[in-house]
C-alpha cells in the first residue's frame, strides 16, 4: 500500500468558490503545525461554474506527489460528493453543508459524516455564501485537531491588503465552524493537524512561485510575458515585486512582442526573460532562432500543458520535450533544462540566468504544468551558494573590438549599445563584427563558433543525472520532470527499484546515462506523454532502446499508486 | 563630434541605383552629423526588407531582426536603457503586413522610439509583390490581375493607434527627410515618419515623377494638434492631394516616463546582483 503515513485532504467545489485559497489554507496550516505538504488542483478552463477541487497531502515525513485516494473530503457542493465519494475508503469522512440537503447516498458505510451548516455560519459571518470555504476550514481544523489560533492568524495575513472587515468576517467564519465541530464531534476523527513541536519551518511553494522568486533572486531587469494557463502566476508575481526590486515586467501584445522585446532589453544589456506555453512557444519559435543567431541571452520558460492546438490548457503533459529541442530552421546552440519540483524550478531557474549570460545563448526552463500549479513544502530556499556571473562582458569602448570574434569556446566578448563599440547583432548570417556576409568560409567558422558553445557547456556547465536508490537495483526507472515525486514516493516500500532523474535535455548527459543504463537489469521509462519522448532522445543519444514503458497522456498527474502497479508487475 | 566619415563601414550599398534608400541614408547620416548621434548615445533596429540593409552600411551599433519584429527589439532596447536614442528602421510590408500588431501597440503604448518607415508600396527583396500601401488595382507579381485590397494609410493608422508624432516626408527632399527625423526624434513618445520612396525596379507607379507631381507641403495653416484635422489630411491621396510635413504632434506621458522603476536611471545601470528574498520567502510559510 502506498501513501501509508500520508494523509489525504480534499476540498472540492465550484469554480469561484474559493477552493483553491481555502487548500492553500489548509496547507499552510499543516506546514506551520509542522507537517510536510504536496497539493494537486484539477480545474477547467473556467473562471466560474466548472468543478474545482484541491488535494492537501499531509506527512510527517516528506510528501513529493498527489495520492489516487482520498481520507477527508470537504464537500461544498453535490458534484464533490458525486464525483469523489468513490475515492473514499472506510474510516475516512466526508464534510457537507448540512444546509443544503446533499444527497450522501453514493457514500459508502463506515465513511465518517460531518454535516456542518456551512452556510449558515457563513450568512451570519455577514459574507454570504462564499464564506462557506473558510467554515469548512474551521471545522476541518478542529476535526483534524489543528490550531484555531494558527489558522486564525493565517486568514489575517491572506486578507492584509484588504478592508479590515474582510479579515474580521473571514475569522468569524473559521471560528464558528471550528465551534461547531468541536462541540458536535467530541472525539478527533483523526489527529492530523496536531502541531508538532520543534519543526523546521518550511515554505508552501509551486514551480510558478519559484520560478519569479528564482528570477528575482537571480538578478532579473526586465520580462515580458504575456498571460497563458498554466504559467500566468509567474507574472502576477513578478508585476507584484517589480517596484520594490527594481526591474520591469512588461505585458507585451502576444507571444512574439514578448520574447523580441525580452531579446531587445538583453541586447541593450539586462537580465531578461519570457515565459509562455506550447501553443505561445510556437509563436516563439522564429525569435528563438533569433537570440541563437544574435547571440542575446535570454531564459525561456515553457510550462507544458497537454496539446496539439488548445488542447487541455489547465492540465498537465511532457510533450513538448522534442519541441524544444527542434523549433525553429536550422541549427543554433540551445541549452534546455527540465526540473522535477518547485526547488529544482527555483535552482535551475537562477543558474538558467547564469548560462544565458555565459553562453549568449537561450535557455529554456520545460516545466510540467503540475510544477508550476502543485503547491509543496521546501525548507526555506538557500541561495548563499549562488551568484550571478555575466560571463564574458564588458561596458567599456574596447580597441579593435569584433563582437563575434573566432574563439574556440564560441564565446566571444560581448558589449552592449551606448559604449561606444560599433558592432551589428545580425539575424543574417555575418561576419566578426556582425555585419551581413555571405561567403562560405564566414559561413563555416561562425557557425562551428556558435556550435562550439555547446561543446563547452557539456565540459564546464553540464550535470549528470541523478541517480535514487541502490545503484545495482533490479528494476531502474528512467525519467524527468513532475514524475520525479511520485517515483520517489512509491519507491519508498521498494529496495530493489532505482530511478535516473534526467534534468539536462540539451547538451545532453549521454555518457553518464549510458553508463547507467548498459548495466541497468530492467529499465522501465516513465513520461506523461503519447510517443514515449524522452526514451526516443535516450535512444537517439545512447543507442540504448527502451521498450518498457509506462506513458500516460490524460492530463492526470502518474500517481505513485500507479507507479506501484508498474514495479509489481514488473516483478512479477 | 560625428563626422560623415566616422558613419561608414566597408560595406557598400547593394540598392538598385536610383533607389530611395540611399536618400533616406544620406538624410539620416546628415542628421547624425547634425544632432551628434553615434555608437556613444544611439542604436538602430532594422526589420528584413532592402531598407534593413542601412544597417550594413551605417557605423552605428545596431540589431536586425526578424521580419516584423524590429518595433518589439526596440521596445526591450528602450526600456532596458531609456537614455539611448532609438531609431526604428521598417518598410511597408515589414511594418504594416506582417508587423502591424506591433505598430499599432507600440503606438497605442507610446514608447519613446522613432520610427522611419520606409514606404514603397512594393516587397522589393522578394522582387516585387503587392504590401498594404499598394494602391488598388495595383499590378505586381502577386497580383496580376490588378490588388483587389485597398490599401491602408500608415499615418490613419498610427493617429488612430496613439502615436504623438506623425509626419510624412518624401525620400526626394533630403533636408526635409534630416529635419523631420531630428524632430521625430526630439519628440518625447512614439514617432512615425512615413517616407514615399519610390522603388525604381518594380513600382513603375510611384515614381520619383509621381510623387514631385502630386505632394504638397502642410503649410503654417495646419494644425498638428488637431487630431479631426490630422486624421482628416492623413486620409487624403491621390493627384496633388499627398501631403508632406507634420500632421499631428501630442504632448503626452511616453511609456517610459510613467514606470517608477525607470525615474532614477536607465535599467542597465543598475547590474544584475543576487538579491537577498529573506522578506518575500515570508509570505510563504
Amino acid at each position: 500500500m502506498v501513501n501509508q503515513n500520508i494523509f489525504t485532504l480534499k476540498i472540492g467545489g465550484q469554480a469561484g468558490q474559493g477552493i483553491k485559497s481555502a487548500g492553500l489554507m489548509l496547507a499552510k496550516v499543516a506546514t506551520r503545525s509542522g507537517y510536510y505538504t504536496y497539493t494537486y488542483t484539477e480545474y477547467p478552463s473556467l473562471i466560474r461554474g466548472g468543478h474545482n477541487v484541491m488535494q492537501i497531502n499531509v506527512s510527517s515525513e516528506e510528501v513529493t506527489a498527489p495520492s489516487k485516494k482520498t481520507d477527508f473530503l470537504i464537500a461544498l457542493n453535490q458534484q464533490t460528493i458525486n464525483l469523489h465519494s468513490g475515492e473514499l475508503i472506510a474510516g475516512s469522512g466526508v464534510l457537507f453543508d448540512s444546509e443544503k440537503s446533499f444527497d450522501i447516498a453514493k457514500v459508502e458505510k463506515g465513511v465518517n459524516l460531518y454535516p456542518v451548516p456551512l452556510s449558515k455560519f457563513a450568512n451570519s459571518a455577514g459574507g454570504g455564501e462564499l464564506l462557506s470555504n473558510t467554515v469548512a476550514l474551521g471545522a476541518a481544523t478542529a476535526i483534524l485537531d489543528g490550531n484555531l489560533s494558527m489558522l486564525k492568524n493565517l486568514i489575517n495575513e491572506e486578507f492584509a491588503n484588504k478592508d479590515p472587515k474582510v479579515a474580521t468576517m473571514n475569522q468569524q467564519a473559521a471560528e464558528a465552524g471550528f465551534n461547531f465541530a468541536q462541540e458536535n464531534f467530541a472525539e478527533n476523527f483523526k489527529k492530523t493537524l496536531t502541531p508538532i513541536e520543534n519543526n523546521i519551518p518550511k515554505m508552501v511553494v509551486n514551480g510558478n512561485d519559484a520560478v519569479a522568486l528564482g528570477a528575482i533572486a537571480a538578478g532579473l531587469q526586465f520580462a515580458a510575458i504575456y498571460p497563458m494557463s498554466p504559467i500566468s502566476n509567474i507574472l502576477h508575481v513578478l508585476a507584484s515585486y517589480q517596484e520594490k526590486y527594481g526591474y520591469v515586467y512588461k505585458q507585451p501584445e502576444d507571444e512574439i512582442s514578448a520574447i523580441n522585446m525580452a531579446i531587445g532589453a538583453s541586447f541593450a544589456g539586462v537580465r531578461s526573460m519570457t515565459a509562455t506555453s506550447g501553443g505561445g512557444f510556437c509563436l516563439m519559435t522564429e525569435a528563438y532562432g533569433l537570440s541563437g543567431m544574435t547571440e542575446t541571452p535570454i531564459v525561456i520558460v515553457l510550462g507544458m500543458r497537454p496539446g496539439p492546438a488548445t488542447g487541455f490548457p489547465t492540465w498537465s503533459e511532457q510533450g513538448d520535450l522534442r519541441f524544444v529541442l527542434h523549433a525553429h530552421q536550422g541549427d543554433f546552440p540551445r541549452i534546455v533544462l527540465a526540473p522535477g519540483d518547485a526547488k529544482e524550478a527555483f535552482d535551475l531557474t537562477m543558474q538558467a540566468f547564469n548560462l544565458a549570460d555565459k553562453y549568449q545563448t537561450p535557455v529554456v526552463l520545460l516545466i510540467d504544468k503540475n510544477i508550476c500549479e502543485d503547491d509543496q513544502s521546501f525548507p526555506v530556499f538557500n541561495i548563499s551558494s549562488y551568484e550571478t556571473s555575466r560571463g564574458k562582458f564588458s561596458s567599456q569602448n574596447l580597441p579593435d573590438y569584433k563582437r563575434f570574434s573566432l574563439e574556440d569556446s564560441g564565446i566571444s566578448m560581448r558589449t552592449i549599445p551606448g559604449t561606444g563599440n560599433f558592432f551589428v547583432a545580425n539575424s543574417d548570417e555575418h561576419d566578426e563584427q556582425g555585419l551581413s556576409n555571405e561567403e562560405a568560409a564566414n559561413r563555416n567558422s561562425q557557425m562551428k563558433k556558435r556550435m562550439n558553445k555547446l561543446t563547452t557547456c557539456t565540459k564546464e556547465d553540464m550535470k549528470s543525472p541523478q541517480l535514487f536508490g541502490p545503484p545495482d537495483a533490479d528494476i531502474t526507472i528512467v525519467s524527468w520532470g513532475n514524475n520525479k515525486g511520485s517515483i520517489l514516493q512509491a519507491m519508498k516500500q521498494y529496495n530493489n527499484v532505482n530511478f535516473l532523474h534526467i534534468t539536462w535535455l540539451n547538451p545532453f548527459p549521454a555518457e553518464a546515462i549510458k553508463n547507467i543504463l548498459t548495466k541497468a537489469k530492467h529499465i522501465i521509462d516513465v513520461e506523461c506523454n503519447f510517443s514515449g519522448q524522452m526514451a526516443g532522445l535516450i535512444r537517439e543519444k545512447t543507442g540504448i532502446e527502451i521498450t518498457d514503458k509506462l506513458l500516460k497522456y490524460d492530463g492526470r498527474p502518474i500517481f505513485p499508486e500507479e507507479i506501484a502497479e508498474k514495479i509489481n508487475s514488473t516483478i512479477k | 563630434m560625428t563626422e560623415l566619415k566616422d558613419l561608414t563601414t566597408l560595406c557598400s550599398p547593394n540598392w538598385c541605383p536610383g533607389c530611395g534608400n540611399f536618400t533616406i541614408w544620406a538624410a539620416f547620416k546628415n542628421a547624425c552629423v547634425k544632432k551628434g548621434w553615434d555608437n556613444t548615445n544611439s542604436v538602430l533596429v532594422a526589420g528584413i526588407g532592402c531598407h534593413g540593409h542601412i544597417i550594413n552600411f551605417t557605423k552605428i551599433t545596431s540589431f536586425e531582426g526578424l521580419h516584423g519584429r524590429a518595433i518589439p527589439v526596440a521596445t526591450g532596447i528602450k526600456i532596458a536603457n531609456h537614455r539611448l536614442n532609438v531609431f526604428v528602421f521598417t518598410g511597408d510590408g515589414d511594418c504594416l503586413s506582417e508587423g502591424g500588431n506591433h505598430f499599432v501597440h507600440s503606438a497605442r503604448r507610446n514608447h519613446d522610439l522613432t520610427i522611419i518607415l520606409h514606404d514603397n508600396a512594393i516587397y522589393g527583396l522578394t522582387t516585387g509583390q503587392t504590401t498594404p500601401t499598394s494602391p488598388h488595382r495595383f499590378k505586381s507579381k502577386s497580383t496580376p490581375q490588378g490588388n483587389p485590397d485597398w490599401p491602408i494609410s500608415p499615418l490613419t493608422l498610427a493617429i488612430a493607434s496613439g502615436a504623438t508624432f506623425v509626419a510624412r516626408v518624401y525620400a526626394g527632399n533630403i533636408p526635409q527627410m534630416t529635419d523631420i527625423m531630428i524632430r521625430a526624434n526630439e519628440h518625447k513618445g512614439l514617432s512615425i515618419v512615413d517616407i514615399l520612396q519610390p522603388c525604381v525596379t518594380f513600382n513603375k507607379e510611384y515614381t520619383h515623377a509621381y510623387f514631385q507631381e502630386n505632394t504638397y507641403y502642410l503649410d503654417e495653416k495646419h494644425d498638428a494638434t488637431n487630431k479631426a484635422e490630422a486624421f482628416k489630411k492623413s486620409l487624403e491621396w491621390g493627384p496633388k492631394q499627398i501631403a508632406l510635413g507634420v500632421f499631428y504632434q501630442e504632448d503626452k506621458p511616453c511609456y517610459e516616463s510613467q514606470i517608477p522603476q525607470l525615474s532614477e536611471k536607465p535599467l542597465i545601470e543598475n547590474p544584475p546582483v543576487k538579491r537577498n528574498l529573506e522578506e518575500l520567502f515570508k509570505k510563504y510559510f
